[in-house]
């Protein structure tokens, strides 16, 4: 099964450095599109600009790094990764109990480590690897540890409270168990018993800001100046920027500071009002693209766990999209996830990336084998 | 590969995680779709809504105050002015610690409690980035010790804006007034767009009844705003348009005199061009400074004006409301003659005594031995009030009153100054409606030398003598003369509330009148005859008493006896000179006694003032 058309000369040089060019190319181009956007957002100002290059900079090394790391030590290391995750946000959260108030990381000396981020990855990770040796479709009981897998970790993100990061982590461990085949009916129960998981996580589960959210994301008018504020204003950036937008650097809504958090979760409104629907519809073609790169990797991947994992992977990317969007266009509530590559923001970035290292690991550590 | 009882079916778990990876691209496409569809609707389907809101969001229009007019004397001095007056700010975002700098600040000048009391309720209304005001009103020494120190003083500022000032204070209070910051009722009766920038409004005065005139009209600036309201930078400018400027024919040489004339008695005095209206000086004493009401006076203070027994902020000439007494009789005369109830030469005998048929009370004459047989002449010279029990009980009251409604008596004068009372004229069915009882013939003999139910303001007795000096002609007093536009320096002139004159029979009687009032100054036995020495021109007066309260029968009045406060008021009209009158003048000195002791000189100390060339008429 050849990989990919490139020149030699290039696939000679990314082979060695186990670099998915495709992969790589969109990225770059992500990347490129979030600094011209975020050097807007951040009122022109270079020195916002250069911390988030730094941070790509940092974010791209990872990437890197991780490429270099063969699938098979990933799949050994995963249950350790998944272990310490798991007991981190048991600190974490005991911590935060302690110390009345949210909390999301832990203070180790000079670092700060938030386990949220880890799980991110490791969750997926740790399903793909639970179903990598057993004989798939899954059978019941190994779907209902399979749920437990990803489960716990959701719990206890949720109750940070990080309902953004959560559901990323569940939809990522959801993922990883639809990919292993799940029947449809099993989904299709899943989905009954959800209705009421929903009403009891209303009722008991979730904190009165996220309430709130929700109630305002379903009618934000009711709230103007308060919490249907930000999508009140990120409606207007991104309908009066119109087929065309209104110009880089020209959008009144992101410049005039009617648009709160425009550099990080929000960041889509000032595209959209800048560029308008072209750029918005050429931003989401990009994702598009990386998402079904993502996609050609798993299906190219040469077992169990490197599928499921990469396929997982790959489809947080679509989830951070569609939900960032869909929250900042108003057609979502609003939860704390950010665009990938274009917000701005460290330690999700650097999560993201090492998703990224995965994938391009998996695709270029792959040995000839005839089918 | 193969590991616990199942095998793993390689190909059979390629396909379907193939199957399920290309339902996942399908479903990426799908949900991508809809986000476009969703920007689809926001961006074309919406996309005018949002560009209004967006709009909307960021241009602000924010208003510009009018300058208000200025207030000039008839000679070009400023009465009112507006002054840069300098107030301390604290930016409260630029400030880390806003009692360490409020501390500091207190090192450098003063803070009282209410200074700071009043800034942190402020603080609290306004937003981060908008001045709140500490301190009002710094002199010059203070905006240096602040300016010296600014460098450590981040977030506090001197501001520079004007305020209405009134140099001329107690001079001019009861006549200019004064501007205070719009209250809550005010505002239901003024445009509120057009004082959208404005903070003060006239509140008494011609600064009140000319509030129209002086405002102004508001100007507009749009301007670019950022989210939290602060202004980024215009977009269009419309400059306000500022106030008229007010000429009053005020002469404020003549009302100082006025005022200095009065000395230490209270009183009112209205000094009126006969001929054109015009009112050239209008004093009512004490008066107050008006300056302490621009910025909000303090509780103590107002209540210390407000209690006083003086009443500084009563406007006596306008408002305060006193029998004319025996100023009445010349009028009363004249409608004797006019109505034809008496002839010029028809003497009275007068024996310091009036009867009623069949009612034993006496009406006493003011001279206990009487004045002998009297003319008309003669008995207004004297002022005789035994002619004039007589005259008015001929006369009957209707007719009297009739003849007096045509002087204006019981009506306002329609001065463009609020606040005028109306005095009040008695009639038979005024008498039945407030007091519900009939008009008794003793009641028509004390309206005849000006006691009993009729009261009349200083104002209105100036207006009914400058009426009498004119022939008849009636004018309603103005006090502004002209409404000058500050840029063309145009004037225009206010409209004036056209009064009827009085109808004339026979100017013959208005002369002889005139000749009895000249008598009652420049006659040998004329009531004011003290005030002739050595004047170079001919005044025509008449003295009066108003009665603070009434004597029982037989009881003597004597003013030494009478604590002060319960002396008559003292009142003069006057005007000249006789053949060419000029100026007309009615003044009211209250608790003064008799008017040929004190308020006659007064008139004359003012008539001089005007009518003879002084060398003390430089320029204030």
């Amino acid at each position: 099964m050849n990989t990919f058309t490139d020149t030699p000369a290039t696939a000679l040089w990314a082979k060695r450095l186990h670099l998915d060019v495709p992969l790589l190319v969109g990225l770059l181009l992500l990347a490129g599109l979030g600094l011209v956007t975020l050097y807007s957002a951040g009122g022109q100002d270079m020195d916002v600009v250069l911390r988030q290059l730094a941070r790509l900079g940092i974010g791209f090394g990872v990437m890197l790094a991780v490429a270099q790391i063969p699938p098979s030590a990933l799949h050994r290391w995963t249950p350790w990764f998944y272990g310490i995750g798991l007991a981190a946000l048991v600190a974490v959260l005991i911590t935060g109990v302690i110390g009345k108030g949210a909390q999301r990381w832990l203070e180790l000396g000079v670092l700060r480590f938030q386990p949220s981020e880890l799980m991110k990855v490791a969750v997926p990770a740790m399903v793909a690897w639970y179903f990598a040796e057993k004989p798939l479709p899954p059978r019941l009981s190994q779907v209902f540890w399979a749920v437990v897998l990803f489960l716990v970790p959701f719990a206890l993100v949720a109750k940070q409270p990080d309902l953004g990061t959560a559901l990323l982590i569940g939809s990522a461990g959801a993922t990883a168990l639809l990919f292993a085949g799940i029947r449809w009916r099993l989904v299709g129960y899943a989905f009954l018993a959800f209705i009421p998981t929903v009403v009891l996580a209303w009722l008991y589960g979730l904190h009165d800001y996220q309430r709130r959210r929700i109630i305002t994301f379903l009618d934000a008018e009711s709230d103007p100046l308060g919490a249907g504020y930000h999508i009140i204003q990120s409606k207007i950036a991104i309908g009066s920027g119109g087929v065309y937008g209104k110009g880089w650097l020209n959008g009144t809504q992101s410049h005039l500071e009617f648009l709160p958090e425009r550099h990080t979760d929000f960041i889509f409104a000032v595209f959209g009002e800048e560029f308008g629907l072209l750029g918005a519809v050429l931003l989401l073609a990009i994702y598009f693209f990386v998402i079904s790169r993502g996609l050609y990797i798993a299906i190219n991947a040469q077992d169990t766990f490197r599928r499921l994992l990469a396929g997982s992977l790959t489809i947080s990317l679509l989830v951070y999209v569609f939900v960032n969007i869909g929250m900042v266009s108003g057609i979502l509530p609003v939860v704390g996830v950010p665009l990938p590559l274009l917000s701005y923001g460290g330690s999700s970035l650097v999560t993201l990336m090492t998703g990224f290292g995965i994938l391009m690991s998996i695709q270029t550590h792959r040995k000839l084998v005839n089918t | 590969m193969v590991r616990g009882i199942t095998l793993k079916d390689s190909f059979r778990e390629t396909s379907l995680f193939r199957a399920r990876a290309i339902l996942a691209g399908t479903l990426t496409a799908v949900l991508l779709l809809l986000l476009i569809a969703r920007l689809l609707y926001l961006q074309v389907g919406q996309h005018e809504h949002f560009t209004t809101l967006s709009q909307a969001n960021r241009v602000n229009i924010q208003p510009l105050p009018p300058t208000r007019g200025l207030i000039f004397d008839r000679n070009g001095v400023v009465l009112a002015e507006n002054l840069p007056t300098f107030t301390l700010e604290i930016i409260p975002e630029r400030v880390t610690d806003i009692p360490a700098t409020l501390a500091a600040v207190g090192e450098l000048i003063t803070l009282t409690e209410s200074d700071l009391e009043r800034f942190y309720v402020e603080l609290k209304r306004r937003r981060r980035f908008e001045k709140v005001p500490l301190r009002f009103k710094l002199n010059d020494e203070e905006v240096a010790t602040i300016a010296v120190n600014r460098h450590r003083l981040p977030g506090v500022e001197i501001s520079s804006r004007l305020s209405r000032h009134y140099p001329w204070d107690t001079h001019t209070s009861h006549i200019v007034g004064y501007v205070g910051r719009i209250a809550e009722p005010e505002l239901k009766s003024i445009d509120t767009s057009n004082y959208a920038a404005t903070t003060h409004i006239g509140k008494v005065g011609v600064e009140r009844s000319y509030e129209d005139v002086l405002h102004g009209k508001v100007g507009y600036e749009q301007v670019e705003t950022n989210a939290r309201g602060r202004a980024l930078r215009v977009l269009e400018h419309t400059p306000p348009i500022p106030g008229k400027n007010l000429h009053l024919s005020i002469d404020l040489r003549l009302q100082v005199a006025a005022e200095e004339a009065f000395g230490k008695e209270h009183g009112a005095l209205v000094a009126i061009d006969p001929q054109t209206g015009a009112v050239l000086a209008l004093v009512s004493m004490p008066g107050y400074d008006p300056n302490l009401f621009v910025n909000g006076i303090d509780a103590e203070t107002y209540r210390a004006l407000a209690d006083s027994p003086d009443r500084p902020l009563f406007n006596r000439a306008l408002r305060g409301q006193y029998p004319p007494g025996s100023t009445v009789k010349p009028i009363i005369g004249l409608g004797g003659l006019e109505t034809g109830t008496v002839k010029p030469n028809d003497p009275v005998f007068c024996r310091g005594y009036y009867t009623l048929e069949g009612d034993s009370r006496r009406y006493r004459d003011w001279r206990k031995s009487g004045h002998g047989p009297v003319v008309l002449h003669d008995a207004i010279a004297q002022s005789c009030d035994v002619y004039f029990y007589d005259l008015a009980l001929n006369m009957g009251i209707d007719k009297l009153t009739d003849y007096l409604r045509h002087f204006g008596f019981g009506e306002r004068t329609g001065i463009d100054i609020v606040g005028e009372a109306a005095g009040l004229l008695p009639t038979r069915d005024w008498k039945r409606r407030v007091h519900h009882q009939p008009w008794y013939p003793g009641e028509t003999l004390i309206t005849g030398i000006g006691q009993g139910f009729l009261l009349t303001t200083p104002l209105q007795l100036s207006a009914h003598v400058a009426t009498l000096s004119s022939g008849g002609k009636r004018l309603s007093p103005q006090v502004v003369a002209a409404i000058e536009d500050p840029a063309t320096r145009h004037r225009t002139h206010p409209a004036r509330k056209p009064l009827e004159d009085v109808p004339v029979k026979n100017p013959d009687h208005w002369q002889r009148i005139t000749e009895a009032m000249a008598d009652v100054v420049h006659g040998m036995h004329g009531t004011a005859r003290g005030i002739s020495r050595s004047v170079t021109y001919r005044m025509a007066g008449k003295t009066g008493t108003a009665q603070v309260f009434g004597l029982a029968q037989d009881e003597e009045y004597d003013e030494e006896k009478v604590a002060k406060k319960l002396r008559d008021h003292a009142v003069f009209v006057s005007f000249a000179p006789v053949d060419d009158p000029r100026i007309a003048i009615a003044v009211l000195v209250e608790n003064g006694g008799g008017g040929s002791a004190v308020a006659a000189p007064i008139a004359r100390k003012v008539m001089d003032r005007f009518l003879l060339p002084s060398p003390e008429d430089k320029p204030l």
